[in-house]
C-alpha cells in the first residue's frame, strides 16, 4: 500500500528510532525488577540520609520504578517513585 | 595442545529462532577451516537441530546423555565429521528429559572435552531454564545472537544479565540477520543502535542472506560458500575466535558500518 503522509512530505518518525525508544524504557523495567537486590539497596541507603533529618516508618515505605510522562508530554520515561511516610521531623 | 588453550564458548540467545544452531554449525565449521581441533554439543534436549543443520543425523549412535550418564565412552559419542578435518558433534538425546542433565555432568563434561579439543562450542537451548543453565554451566565465555528487532534484543539484555549473575564476564554480541536496506530506510535497527542499547563487545555481525536457508537445505554451513554474505560474516567471526584482528564487514548502505571492529565501546 502506498504511504499518502509520505508522498505528501510529512516526516513520519523511523520505526527503528520508535524501537529503541520502547526498549531502552522496558529494559530499564527489566534490568530493576529481575535484580531482587537492586531496590532494596536503593532502599537501605534513602532511609539512611532521611533518617538524618526525620522519623519515617520503614513498613510504611514503597519505592519502585514506573513510567512517567516526559515533560513535553509525547513520550514515556522511566521514573523511580518512592512513597515515604513521615511519622515526625527532627528538630535541628 | 594444553588444556590452559582450550576455550569453552557457549552461543545462546534467550529468544529462540534468532540463529543460535546457525551460528553453532558456521563458527564450528568455521573453526575447523583454520585448522582448529573443534567439537560441538548440542544441549537442546528434546529438540536437536544441530544434526541436521551439520547433515550429520544419519551417523548417530550415542547423545549426550548416552555420555552424560556413562552409557557410552566419550569418543564414542563423537561423531566425526568426514568433511571438515577436525570436527565433531556431541548430539542432543531426542526422546530424553530436559532434566536428564545436570550441570556438574556438563562442566565434567567440559573439562574432559578440553583435553582433546581447541573449541568446545555448546549450543543452548532457547529460554533460561535449567536448559539453559545446563548450557552455560562448563562455559569459559559466551556469545549472544541476537536480531535487530526488539524481542530479541530484550531477551539479550536478559540474557546477558544472567551470565553476568553467573560470573561469565566474556560474553560478545552477535547481531544476526541484518537487512541492509531496512536499515537504510531507517526501518530496522543498526548496529550501533543495538550496541547502544545492550552495552557489550561485538564479536561480529551476519547480514540476512538466503544462503542460510539453501545451505540448511542441503545440511552444509554457509561459512563454507565463499559468495555467500553470511557466509563472510560467520568467517570474519572465526577468525576473531581465533585471535585474528578482522574489520567488522561494510554493507552496501554506506556509513552506518563504518566503524572499524574493536572502535565499539566495552562495559
Amino acid at each position: 500500500m502506498i504511504d499518502l503522509s509520505r508522498i505528501f512530505g510529512r516526516r513520519k518518525v523511523a520505526s527503528k528510532d520508535l524501537a529503541k525508544d520502547r526498549l531502552k524504557l522496558v529494559l530499564v523495567h527489566d534490568r530493576a525488577n529481575t535484580d531482587t537486590e537492586f531496590l532494596e539497596k536503593i532502599k537501605d541507603e534513602i532511609m539512611k540520609v532521611l533518617e538524618k533529618y526525620m522519623d519515617v516508618a520503614d513498613s510504611g515505605l514503597d519505592i519502585q520504578i514506573t513510567t512517567a510522562q516526559s515533560e513535553d508530554g509525547q513520550s514515556a520515561v522511566p521514573a523511580l517513585t518512592a512513597n515515604i511516610p513521615i511519622k515526625a521531623m527532627k528538630r535541628k | 595442545m594444553s588444556k590452559e588453550q582450550s576455550q569453552v564458548i557457549v552461543i545462546t540467545s534467550g529468544k529462540g529462532g534468532v540463529g543460535k544452531t546457525t551460528t553453532t554449525a558456521n563458527i564450528g565449521v568455521g573453526l575447523s577451516l583454520l585448522g582448529k581441533k573443534v567439537v560441538l554439543v548440542d544441549t537442546d534436549i528434546g529438540l536437536r537441530n544441530l544434526d541436521v543443520v551439520l547433515g550429520l543425523e544419519n551417523r548417530i549412535v550415542y547423545d549426550l546423555v548416552d555420555v552424560v550418564s556413562g552409557n557410552c565412552k566419550v569418543r564414542q559419542a563423537l561423531i566425526k565429521d568426514k568433511r571438515y578435518e577436525g570436527l565433531c558433534l556431541i548430539p542432543a538425546a531426542q526422546t530424553k528429559d530436559k532434566d536428564a542433565v545436570t550441570e556438574e555432568q556438563m562442566k565434567n563434561l567440559c573439562e574432559e572435552l578440553k583435553e582433546d579439543f581447541d573449541f568446545i562450542i555448546i549450543d543452548c537451548p532457547a529460554g533460561i531454564e535449567q536448559g539453559f543453565k545446563n548450557a552455560i554451566a562448563g562455559a569459559d565465555k559466551a556469545i549472544v545472537v541476537t536480531t535487530p528487532e526488539v524481542s530479541a534484543v530484550r531477551d539479550a539484555d536478559r540474557i546477558i544479565g544472567l551470565l553476568d549473575a553467573n560470573e561469565i564476564d566474556e560474553h560478545f554480541l552477535l547481531i544476526n540477520r541484518i537487512r541492509t536496506d531496512m536499515v537504510k530506510r531507517g526501518e530496522m535497527m543498526n548496529v550501533d543502535d543495538v550496541l547502544d542499547i545492550l552495552n557489550i563487545e561485538l564479536i561480529g555481525i551476519v547480514p540476512d542472506d538466503e544462503n542460510i536457508i539453501v545451505s540448511t537445505n542441503k545440511g552444509e554451513p554457509a561459512v563454507v560458500n565463499m559468495k555467500s554474505v553470511a557466509g563472510q560474516g560467520y568467517r570474519n567471526i572465526t577468525k576473531r575466535l581465533s585471535g585474528e584482528n578482522v574489520p567488522l564487514m561494510e554493507l552496501d548502505a554506506g556509513g552506518f558500518f563504518s566503524k572499524l571492529f574493536g572502535k565499539f565501546r566495552k562495559k
